[in-house]
């Protein structure tokens, strides 16, 4: 194990808190780097995926992990992010400008749901912000002039000083990862400093907050802002990806996505965002995969256990239609968050952090070392 | 005129007068403790002063400023800090951090120049913790400073949430029952620090305290509440004599 031995102010405000960090990070950047050259232009596809969901998980942890305040409606900020870019591609607006103002306009749209959000928490805001993202995809079918409604929109490929980035070049991943990285440090920056604590004060208990001189009202704000500002950018970048838009791309069930991204991936940490980011976008191919292959193997072992040619064709075909119904997806989904939340409240990253502790500990780990502790009784009337 | 003063402050809830009419004054440096059986509206008190509820009528004034208008935050940048009956700490979050909060009212930087994490926000940062270990060092927290709230036990976080309420580094601070729920030696440990806090701090310290002999240790002026008026005012001993008090606590 190591021991850190803190000397000066400076060791607590590090970004990396020893050199083994440098290491570990560094390694893990160089892979990043050298990934076009080694991997599938498929799974590159999927890398700048994971790019994408993991910076608009980021967005989500400041908002939902962070500040406390829950939200199913970052899909409408990553449309209204997207839009914005395809919409002003049509009047040659270079790329740096589009993606700047598709930030900005998203947060600022991100402040204004943020203002009628202050009066709700739990499960009314995530109503209010359920039925903000409902209005968004509204708009977007409806505002034909300038959305094209359910017919969508061609994104033309990216233009970068002058240069063409299609989607599927390198270039491409490295302008995701660079957004993926920014806005990491830029996060990891806000929490060393007083904006993120009172964001966490916020969370922890308003009324200390408040009482400590923290303006709720407005920090929550600034939160909301902050995180529709990000989701925007990943917008821009989402748009390229996929080339074309349009508003069923951008229903509930991505911002439900979203929320899996940082339940599963842990909220109280920014890898949370990343390792749930890696997961969504590849539990995807997973299941296709299973849906193409299950039933085949389901009558193999049947006809293997002495089931007759006709049976193991019935089960087969039984088997391919349930794993074809509609809606089989978001139930998967249901389920795992279930799950998650059950058993590992943590997250992948909780995970990570008890295995991790267990080979540090070694053999000396007790199983009971994270288990949930007694609460105190906390006041409930100055809420 | 005095340093802090609450001028016929009163509080009702519809039919129920939790606060009526109290006037009292807390000069410059000195520990004014208020006592009074359960409700007696001595939290009310409190939270009226830290504007979580708004005062039916009557006015509060702080070095000469009238502040019962003033939103719930700038009490706090006013220099007016508080604990609370029933802790109030920032659970998921480790001991420093929680006291690093309690240093909002000085931060100055901007959020742009904290996402940049520009030397003048890092400059900053290590003011802010300087003066936290100031607090930490004074009230002996060393051995929690890097631990989460969640799994310390309650004397320890009472402490701490007067750590925090120091770390902003109020002029007024409100102690809202500093000993509840401590033991002996941490109530004698309590009364200590809030001499000191007075004495090398220069706070000026109001309090609302059931333990008799914590207020008789530390307190120069008392006030006796009950159904929300002001029953007596005087030194410990003369408030623990009146005839009023007495029939409060014993009945008549």
């Amino acid at each position: 194990m190591r021991f850190l031995f803190k000397t000066d102010y400076e060791d607590d405000i590090k970004l990396f808190p020893h050199s083994g960090y440098v290491v570990t990070y560094g390694v893990l950047l160089g892979l990043l780097l050298i990934a076009p050259y080694v991997l599938s232009s498929y799974l590159m596809s999927q890398l700048v995926f994971v790019c994408i969901y993991a910076t608009v998980g980021v967005a989500l942890l400041i908002l939902t992990g962070f500040t406390g305040q829950a939200s199913l409606g970052h899909a409408a900020f990553l449309a209204i992010g997207a839009y914005t870019a395809a919409y002003l591609q049509k009047y040659n607006v270079p790329f740096p400008v589009y993606f700047l103002a598709a930030g900005v306009l998203t947060g600022i749209i991100g402040a204004m749901v943020g203002f009628p959000a202050l009066r709700l928490t739990g499960i009314y805001l995530v109503i209010a912000t359920i039925s903000f993202a409902l209005i968004v995809e509204e708009i977007l079918a409806r505002w034909e002039s300038v959305t094209h409604g359910n017919e969508g929109m061609r994104v033309k490929t990216l233009s970068l000083l002058g240069v063409a980035v299609p989607r599927d070049s390198p270039t491409f991943y490295y302008l995701c990862l660079a957004v993926l990285v920014l806005t990491i440090v830029g996060t990891l920056n806000l929490l060393r400093s007083p904006t993120g604590r009172a964001f966490v004060a916020i969370r922890d208990s308003e009324t200390a907050a408040r009482s400590m001189g923290v303006n709720v009202a407005l920090y929550k704000v600034k939160s909301f802002a902050i995180s529709a500002a990000i989701t925007g950018f990943a917008g821009v970048l989402f748009a390229h990806k996929l080339s074309f838009i349009s508003p069923e791309m951008f229903t509930l069930q991505l911002s439900i996505e979203f929320i899996i991204v940082i339940l599963i991936g842990g909220t109280f940490s920014l890898h949370g965002a990343v390792l749930g980011a890696i997961f969504i976008v590849m539990i995807d191919p997973f299941l296709t995969y299973l849906k193409d292959d299950m039933p085949g193997i389901i009558a193999g072992v049947a006809a293997a256990f002495g089931a007759g040619t006709a049976t193991a064709g019935d089960i087969e075909a039984k088997v391919a239609a349930f794993a074809s119904l509609n809606g089989l997806k978001g139930a998967i989904y249901g389920i795992i968050i279930v799950l998650f939340v059950l058993f590992e409240p943590l997250g992948l990253y909780g995970r990570w952090l008890k295995i991790k502790l267990f080979f540090q500990l070694f053999p000396l780990y007790k199983r009971a070392t994270f288990k949930r502790q007694k609460i105190y009784v906390k006041s409930e009337r100055n809420r | 005129m005095s340093y802090f003063r609450a001028e016929n402050l009163s509080l009702h809830f519809g039919g129920l007068k939790a606060v009526d009419a109290v006037s009292f004054a807390v000069e410059k440096g000195e520990i004014l403790s208020i006592i009074g059986p359960n409700g007696a509206g001595k939290s009310s008190i409190f939270n009226l002063i830290s504007r979580i509820y708004r005062p039916t009528s009557g006015r509060i004034f702080f070095e000469d400023q009238d502040i019962t208008e003033q939103p719930p935050y700038d009490i706090a940048k006013l220099g007016i800090a508080r604990t609370f009956q029933n802790i109030e700490l920032f659970e998921n979050a480790t001991v420093l951090s929680n006291l690093l909060v309690g240093r909002h009212r000085h931060s100055t930087t901007q959020l742009w120049q904290e996402i940049l994490f520009l030397p003048s926000v890092r400059a900053n940062e290590k003011v802010h913790r300087r003066r936290v270990e100031q607090v930490i060092e004074f009230l002996d927290l060393e051995p929690y400073r890097d631990k989460l709230i969640s799994g310390l036990p309650y004397g320890v976080r009472k402490v701490i949430e007067l750590a925090r309420a120091l770390c902003s580094e109020p002029k007024l601070i409100l102690l809202d029952e500093p000993s509840s729920g401590l033991n002996v030696e941490e109530t004698d440990d309590m009364s200590f620090w809030i001499r000191d806090m007075k004495s090398e701090l220069g706070v000026t310290v109001l309090m609302v305290e059931h333990d008799m002999s914590l207020v008789n240790r530390v307190s120069d002026r008392v006030i006796a509440l009950n159904y929300g008026r002001v029953l007596a005012m005087g030194s410990p001993a003369e408030v623990q004599q009146h005839p009023d008090v007495v029939a409060a606590y014993l009945g008549a």
